[in-house]
């Protein structure tokens, strides 16, 4: 069973019905005891961080999900601002992320931009897979996924990349240390190659 | 959408039942179009509400970005659309009518979740002025100027849309998106007239990064518009972006 947190922010019901019609059973996430018979947990997000890292405050979702994931070593997929989460801190906002993967949230820097690149970042993308992982597996390289932020995920480590994508500067677009992952683009807006990530983390 | 059908216009007059909206969107799911723009055609004329719970049933069927946009006026309007998971909000009559609703809109969402549709119809040759109300009411003001006070709102993105060419699948109006590609840097979508993907492919070849929106192209199919919903595959879809003709020299100062 895949949870998906809902601490209200994200697509829940889109990752819900992807999932469902791979015959994937989902609940969606609104209490410590919806957590406790996950075998694996997906974090969406939307908007901004300390938003989003407010209302997993406010949830009474945080300290389970931190004894399933930190503890129990329960798989998690953060998505978009739920990727961003798993940070120590972003340049978004003034509030400590969750600190589950070394790194930093940064903004862009505009003056990197060429004439016609904006902020946020938004549109489809293609990967460049640094490592290859069972998350990453059998994707479309031509087709891309789908990308709406300003920020991005920064690792302190290499190692702990997955795929990176480029934007004005190249950024780190999906990332994984031990059972915690992270993506930061839309596997539910982003069509087969989606579904097949999906898919990849239900697998794992 | 007509009344809950998804319909094609023709010159923003008659009308054809295309089917229905949910299952438009599994279609074009399996078809994987880039993005889906979803417009409620009557909704400011009838007043309407947006119809919430269709909206976040296309939402939660789509596997691709989607803008809706029809009876959008204020701000918590926006909000709630963007909450049920569609990523941009697309007005016309509200922006016509108040540009600095786009500011309000465009704090509360962000700019790039801020669309604003231009539906504009030639006056005399060269120029144009934006009709609103599915094209029954004149504004009085030119794309042009509109395209200056949106961009001056923080519009994310305006959809220069042609009455003229709606449905009609000859070619897209060239010489209106010219006009306001040459005052406004603001990402543009071109709709109306696409009847092909040659059609597709002179507007990519004349702006370079643009958006190109098409119905009539992708829902019919041969000489008697038999209801047939279709798109270029991955592939195809590529080839019209890498072979590309576009360069900066080319772009209007």
């Amino acid at each position: 069973m895949i949870a998906i947190v809902d601490y209200g922010s994200g697509n829940i019901k889109a990752i819900a019905n992807i999932y469902k019609s791979l015959n994937v059973p989902t609940c969606v996430a609104k209490t410590p005891e919806d957590l406790a018979d996950a075998d694996k947990i997906i974090l969406p997000g939307v908007g901004s961080f300390d938003q989003a890292m407010a209302h997993l405050n406010a949830s009474g979702l945080r300290e389970p999900l931190t004894r399933r994931v930190r503890e129990e070593r329960v798989p998690l997929l953060g998505i978009c601002v739920g990727m961003q989460l798993l940070a120590r801190h972003s340049e978004e906002g003034d509030c400590a992320g969750l600190a589950w993967i070394d790194a930093e949230v940064k903004r862009f820097d505009e003056r990197r931009f060429s004439h016609q690149t904006h902020l946020p970042h938004m549109g489809w993308n293609d990967l460049d897979v640094t490592r290859s992982h069972p998350l990453l597996s059998g994707l479309d390289a031509a087709s891309g996924f789908y990308f709406l932020h300003s920020y991005y995920f920064a690792c302190d480590r290499r190692a702990d990349v997955l795929a990176q994508t480029e934007y004005g500067t190249g950024f780190d677009c999906a990332v994984n240390v031990d059972n915690v992952s992270g993506v930061q683009f839309h596997p539910e807006k982003s069509h087969h190659n989606g579904v097949q990530l999906l898919k990849n983390f239900a697998d794992m | 959408m007509r009344d809950l059908g998804l319909v094609k216009t023709v010159r923003f007059g008659a009308s054809k039942y295309v089917g229905d909206p949910v299952n438009a969107v599994r279609i074009f799911n399996e078809k994987e179009v880039d993005e889906l723009i979803f417009l409620d055609i009557d909704a400011t004329a009838k007043g309407a509400e947006p119809n919430y719970l269709l909206i976040e049933h296309l939402a939660n069927e789509s596997r691709m970005p989607l803008c809706y946009g029809g009876g959008v006026r204020n701000v918590d309007q926006v909000r709630r659309i963007v909450q049920l998971g569609v990523e941009k909000v697309a007005i016309s009559s509200a922006a016509v009518a108040d540009p600095d609703l786009v500011s309000r809109m465009a704090r509360a969402v962000g700019s790039q979740s801020v669309v604003a549709v231009l539906d504009v119809r030639r006056t005399t040759p060269g120029h144009y002025e934006v009709y609103t109300r599915n094209g029954t009411l004149a504004s009085g003001q030119s794309p042009v100027d509109l395209a200056r006070a949106l961009e001056a709102s923080g519009v994310g993105e305006i959809v220069v849309n042609s009455i003229d060419n709606d449905g009609m699948m000859q070619g897209y109006d060239f010489d209106v998106v010219d006009q306001v590609r040459a005052v406004t840097t603001v990402p543009l979508t071109v709709l109306g007239g696409a009847g092909s993907l040659q059609h597709i492919k002179q507007l990519i070849d004349r702006y370079g990064i643009v958006g190109a929106a098409a119905g009539s192209l992708f829902v019919f199919k041969g000489v008697y518009k038999a209801v047939l919903i279709n798109y270029p595959k991955p592939a195809e879809k590529r080839s019209l972006v890498q072979t590309s003709l576009f360069t900066s020299a080319q772009q209007p100062a």
